[in-house]
């Protein structure tokens, strides 16, 4: 017993701009990826695709390729039969949805470019893949379902078994749901005394392009067979693998080690997982495969892809009265682990932060030969967000209203909080005011607009366009009751253990899985506050199921919200199981010891002992108190009691050279309010990052598949994901309304700046050049596509027509031929 | 993505590599900087059985002053070619075009020599040799010829350099005190140009006495954009007549389409690039 006169740490670490603590082994890459593993006797796989959109497999010849040097294996879909399992849909959005059997590798059809045929397994992975390449298939090319609106009309089957491509139709009417009035009623009177707004946009298909390629490793030989995978759900995975392939769960071993990025990508249960996994198993080896990068992009889920028909009403005042959402939205092939609900948590958002009387959501998800498409940063909240901001800002323009005015005029007041929403939803906080008062004086709206104004009066060839989106979101995935009623295939809890070391050191095990968003930084600055130990002393453990055992990993933004709410609680166990032990040492009653800064105190004395100090004498446990057990060790299960609602003001100005169609970024400004920050520079790196991924989809990037179904956007030469080099500098600014729904009072805040960027952008360049009788530019706004705009009111040209890669087969030989 | 099995040598001098070349015959590839050849490999659109790297051939590396033109070898890194002063000061179109292929990491590994016998239709430097009268260099096994820069490109992805032949240097005439510019329009920073167009001038008294114009990306190899140098010469370097001779810089072109740009809109884009680069060539 001693007289603790330590220091208490005076500063906290909840609020300190940490250097994330895992950056220099991420960034130097001296850390263990996926496919830096290496097991003894490990072999190599290398997967066959289909080059073909919907084509019947009539043959396939592996004679060859088994011939190959150190070829071990070649394994096709009707070599693995019944026993590779089969890739899960999670969430069938309603009790008839149609969804195909989606076998790893299937033997008789494959229904999109990019499916995998066949395995070919080696010593080496240049060996795997120079014997793939004498693999024989021979195809019969069956017609594909392409297009999104021509697949949802059933002309062209994408599985001619199922007899149509429309998978589901959900619905979500106000009127029938008590939330709201009835939205045909408000549409028609507006008809006749108040305005009616009618757009449809298109939501293009977007690839997540982590920097991290997917890989997969399968050791077999223990007695847990372990997969190790780089993803972002080892805990769903595990489970899936055990409700799919017929190995008891406590016979798996799932492990995420560092993880480079996802993007929602990443939260998928993949043909690649699962056929590596039955290769393994049947060979009695270690098998791995990596993907490589034109794999990924061909291969790994899109994101997106959506045609918005959108309606909206108001009175002559500009005061929303009805808002009806019909969406189209695209599957791809499949329906993936989430896939139909992604476009389903949009019904959700299309009101955002406004009061909107009647309200009517259908989504109609249909099923095409292309790659499948499932979350993607945002996952569908940034596709309502769009629709929603895109829809206000044509409204103000039709009124003749400034559109932050109108956005004033329908937002949910700061006072009137707690507020439900048409949609359902309690929001518990939130002051759009504030974000927005803030967001246009860092900005400079009015200066801006004077200029716009200037630029336009003298018919300068460079015109300004001033874009907006106050935007909020739900986050923090989830609580499973909600889950449960929209028939999800699981909760939405998160768990934590915190373990005090004898000594002196503490471990922390989370069930989220990070993949780069600095989880072990944030949650060693939780820890080293709740039990006043050094920041330095907590570690962080997490995506192995055999340490932390259960998880419900990272996506929606929930880590924090979530998952940090479990650490606290597993934390303050800690504190209470070691509060009886302390008394015990200290000679006090329990009533009068309190804790503060690591210590035990016990009131109006000097005595006080350390909680370190508490767990070695629990170590020991040579002098606990009768019936009380030697650990301080503490796990803690939390189900979220609500989403998480971050909201801001984004402000966003563009030049746009109308000679051209150029496009040049002249400021952005976004005030978040995201509650309570734990790490600000954590913050700041999500937020930047989320920005420019939204920024991305306005302006860059789109995935593209030709007449034939291949994907043209093949390579990063014409998959454009931008670099440092053509982003400005953003201004970002936070206002804060904490949440009421957790200890922290934080808000998620790893997909916002995708969720409100997109419509900002694309706000401002149809503003920049509405004069010229714009209302629309579709995404991405190419400089093509706005020049047309400008000239030719074709802003919404497609671009398939002229789809040509860079990288083509045939200009690629040529080239080589000609050049020497 | 691993390219097929290949077997690779890397002489030292010229003579070495072209006996190389010989051997190998239709089998025979050769690697400069690897920026273009390697991606080709690793998607295996392409499998030679042997590669001749030229990177260990110190002779075909620099920059040198030889009296009226400057000679820059062709193993010449994009990043040497951008900090050299001989360049700036005597070629100053393929500094600015050098300024903004690519990222750092690829012009120090790209090499000048094997982007132009790359021919690239949108690579960006065939403008600025067309637009610079350049001669290359090829050696073969009977010696060396020169090939004018109008002979140079021949079609998409190909030139003048026969099998079993190597591009050993290129000679750029100087043209000291002409203004030049190279105006490159893409959507993002790192990208192969949508359009380009390359201009160098000579302005006397305000008037422009001689002018030469390259066009990057509007057909199967690098233009000269003829009638806007004749339209341009004998005009006041003025926006107002610039502009009336760029008018005619899409005409006999056939530019690609795709996905950042059909036919038209790059045949609009080279006459509004034209007339910026003009100026700005002028007024520098
Ligand atoms: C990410 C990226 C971005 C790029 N962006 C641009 C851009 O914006 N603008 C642009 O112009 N280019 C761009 N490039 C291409 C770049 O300029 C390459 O360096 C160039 O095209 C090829 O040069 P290399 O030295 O790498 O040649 P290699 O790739 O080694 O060779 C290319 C071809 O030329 C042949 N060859 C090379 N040298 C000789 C020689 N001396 N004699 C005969 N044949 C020869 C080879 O056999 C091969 O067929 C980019 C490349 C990358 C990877």
């Amino acid at each position: 017993m001693t007289v603790t006169e330590d220091a208490p740490a005076a500063t906290k670490e909840v609020g300190k701009d940490r250097r994330r603590k895992e950056d220099q082994r991420l960034i130097t890459g001296r850390t263990k990826w996926t496919d830096n593993i290496q097991l003894t006797g490990m072999l190599h796989a290398a997967m066959v695709r289909s080059p073909f959109a919907h084509a019947r497999i009539t043959s396939i010849d592996t004679s060859e390729a088994k011939a190959a040097p150190n070829v071990v294996a070649v394994l096709t879909g009707a070599d693995l039969g019944e026993g590779q399992g089969v890739c899960i849909n999670a969430w069938p959005i309603t009790p008839d949805q149609k969804a195909p059997n989606h076998l790893p590798m299937p033997s008789d059809r494959v229904a999109f470019a990019g499916e995998i045929v066949a395995v070919v397994i080696a010593r080496s992975a240049a060996e795997a893949r120079d014997a793939a390449e004498l693999v024989d298939v021979d195809y019969d090319e069956l017609p594909a379902a392409l297009d999104l609106r021509e697949a949802a009309e059933d002309k062209v089957l994408a599985h001619p078994d199922l007899g149509t491509n429309k998978s589901a139709l959900w619905v979500f009417d106000s009127g029938q749901a008590g939330t709201g009035g009835d939205v045909e009623e408000a549409i028609t009177k507006a008809r006749s005394d108040g305005i009616v707004i009618e757009r449809e946009f298109r939501q293009q298909r977007l690839i997540p392009a982590f920097m991290e390629p997917r890989s997969v490793v399968v050791d077999p030989t223990g007695e847990q067979v372990t997969m190790w995978s780089a993803t972002q759900i080892p805990h769903i995975l595990r489970f899936a693998l055990a409700a799919t392939t017929g190995v008891p769960e406590s016979k798996i071993r799932v492990i995420a080690p560092d993880v480079g990025g996802g993007f929602g990508g990443k939260l998928q249960t993949t043909p690649e997982e699962w056929i590596i996994w039955a290769v393994a198993r049947r060979l009695g080896k270690p098998v791995k495969y990596t993907e490589t990068r034109s794999e990924s992009l061909m291969s790994g889920h899109h994101g997106r892809d959506q045609w918005q028909k959108l309606t909206m009403a108001a009175t002559k005042d500009g005061t929303l009265t009805g808002f009806k959402v019909e969406l189209l939205a695209d599957l791809g092939a499949y329906v993936a682990i989430v896939g139909g609900g992604v476009p389903v948590l949009g019904a959700f958002m299309f009101n955002a932060i406004y009061k909107i009387p009647a309200y009517h959501f259908a989504c109609q998800t249909v099923l095409t030969n292309k790659t499948w498409t499932d979350a993607y940063r945002g996952a569908g909240r940034p596709e309502a967000t769009f629709g929603v901001e895109r829809m206000m800002d044509e409204l103000a323009a039709e009124l003749g209203m400034d559109p932050l005015e109108l956005r004033e005029k329908n937002w949910i007041k700061h006072e009137e909080f707690p507020f439900t929403t048409v949609a359902g939803l309690e929001y518990d906080s939130g002051n759009y005011e504030a974000a927005t008062d803030k967001a246009k004086e860092i900005f400079g709206y009015d200066e801006l607009r004077a200029e716009q104004q200037r630029r336009r009066d003298s018919n300068d060839p460079v015109q300004l366009g001033i874009g907006i989106s106050t935007f909020t979101e739900m986050c923090g995935l989830a609580p499973s009751r909600v889950l449960g009623s929209l028939d999800y295939g699981a909760g939405g809890w998160e768990h934590a253990s915190v373990r005090m070391l004898a000594t002196g050191t503490v471990e922390v095990v989370t069930g989220a899985s990070p993949h780069g968003q600095g989880h072990e930084t944030a949650w060693s600055q939780i820890v080293a506050d709740r039990l006043g130990v050094p920041f330095e002393n907590v570690e962080v453990l997490h995506g192995d199921t055999q340490i932390s055992h259960r998880g419900l990993d990272t996506y929606g933004s929930r880590s924090l919200v979530v998952g940090g709410e479990a650490l606290i609680k597993a934390a303050d166990k800690v504190v209470e199981k070691a509060r009886p032990i302390a008394a015990h040492l200290l000679e006090a009653s329990v009533d009068d010891l309190e804790f503060k800064d690591g210590t035990f105190n016990v009131k109006g004395t000097d005595k006080g002992m350390g909680i370190t100090e508490v767990a070695l004498a629990t170590f020991a446990a040579h002098n606990l108190p009768d019936g009380v057990e030697p650990s301080l060790d503490s796990d803690a299960t939390y189900d979220p009691v609500n989403f998480s609602f971050p909201h801001g003001t984004h402000l966003c100005a563009v030049e746009i050279d109308t000679e051209t169609g150029g496009l040049k970024m002249r400021k952005y400004t976004c005030v978040d309010d995201i509650g309570n920050i734990v790490n600000p520079l954590i913050v700041a790196g999500q937020v930047h990052g989320g920005l420019v991924q939204g920024i991305a989809q306005a302006l860059w990037e789109e995935a593209v598949h030709d007449d034939a179904g291949t994907l043209v956007s093949a390579s990063f030469v014409d998959y454009l994901v931008p670099t440092a080099a053509d982003t400005i500098s953003f201004d970002v600014a936070h206002t804060t309304s904490p949440s009421l729904t957790n200890t922290l009072g934080t808000k998620g805040v790893g997909e916002a700046g995708t969720i409100a960027s997109t419509p900002a952008v694309v706000n401002a360049v149809v503003d920049a050049i509405r004069h010229f009788g714009v209302t629309d530019v579709r995404m991405p706004c190419t400089p093509e596509r706005i020049y047309k705009a400008i000239h030719a009111r074709d802003g919404g040209a497609p671009t398939e027509g002229a789809a040509a890669a860079h990288f083509d087969a045939q200009d690629t030989a040529d080239r080589t031929d000609g050049a020497s | 993505m691993i390219p097929a099995q290949f077997d690779y040598v890397a002489p030292s001098t010229v003579e070495e590599a072209l006996a190389a070349l010989a051997e190998a015959g239709d089998e025979g590839k050769i690697i400069a900087g690897g920026q273009s050849l390697l991606p080709v490999l690793r998607m295996r659109l392409n499998a030679p059985e042997k590669v001749i790297d030229l990177g260990r051939i110190d002779a075909l590396r620099g920059v040198r002053d030889d009296g009226d033109a400057i000679v820059i070898g062709a193993m010449t890194s994009h990043a040497d070619v951008l900090s050299n002063a001989l360049v700036r000061d005597n070629a100053f179109v393929i500094t600015k075009a050098v300024e903004q292929l690519a990222d750092p990491q690829v012009r120090h590994r790209g090499t000048f020599g094997g982007a132009l016998a790359h021919a690239d239709p949108a690579g960006d430097l065939g403008a600025p040799a067309l637009a610079l009268d350049a001669e290359f260099v090829i050696a073969g096994q009977g010696g060396s010829r020169t090939v004018a820069a109008d002979d140079f490109f021949v079609d998409l992805f190909t030139t003048a350099i026969e099998d079993g032949e190597i591009l050993t240097e290129v000679r750029i005439p100087k043209r000291a005190g002409w203004g030049a510019h190279y105006e490159k329009f893409v959507r993002v920073a790192h990208q192969w140009p949508i359009v380009a167009v390359a201009a160098a001038v000579k302005v006397d008294g305000g008037t422009i006495s001689e002018a030469r114009v390259g066009l990057t990306n509007m057909g199967s190899t690098p233009l000269r954009a003829r009638s806007v140098e004749q339209a341009l010469v004998g005009r006041p370097a003025t926006d107002e007549a610039v502009r009336a001779a760029a008018a005619s810089a899409g005409e006999g072109t056939n530019p690609p389409s795709d996905l950042n740009g059909d036919a038209d809109y790059r045949k609009h884009l080279a006459t509004v690039l034209t007339r910026r680069a003009v100026l700005a060539a002028a007024g520098g």
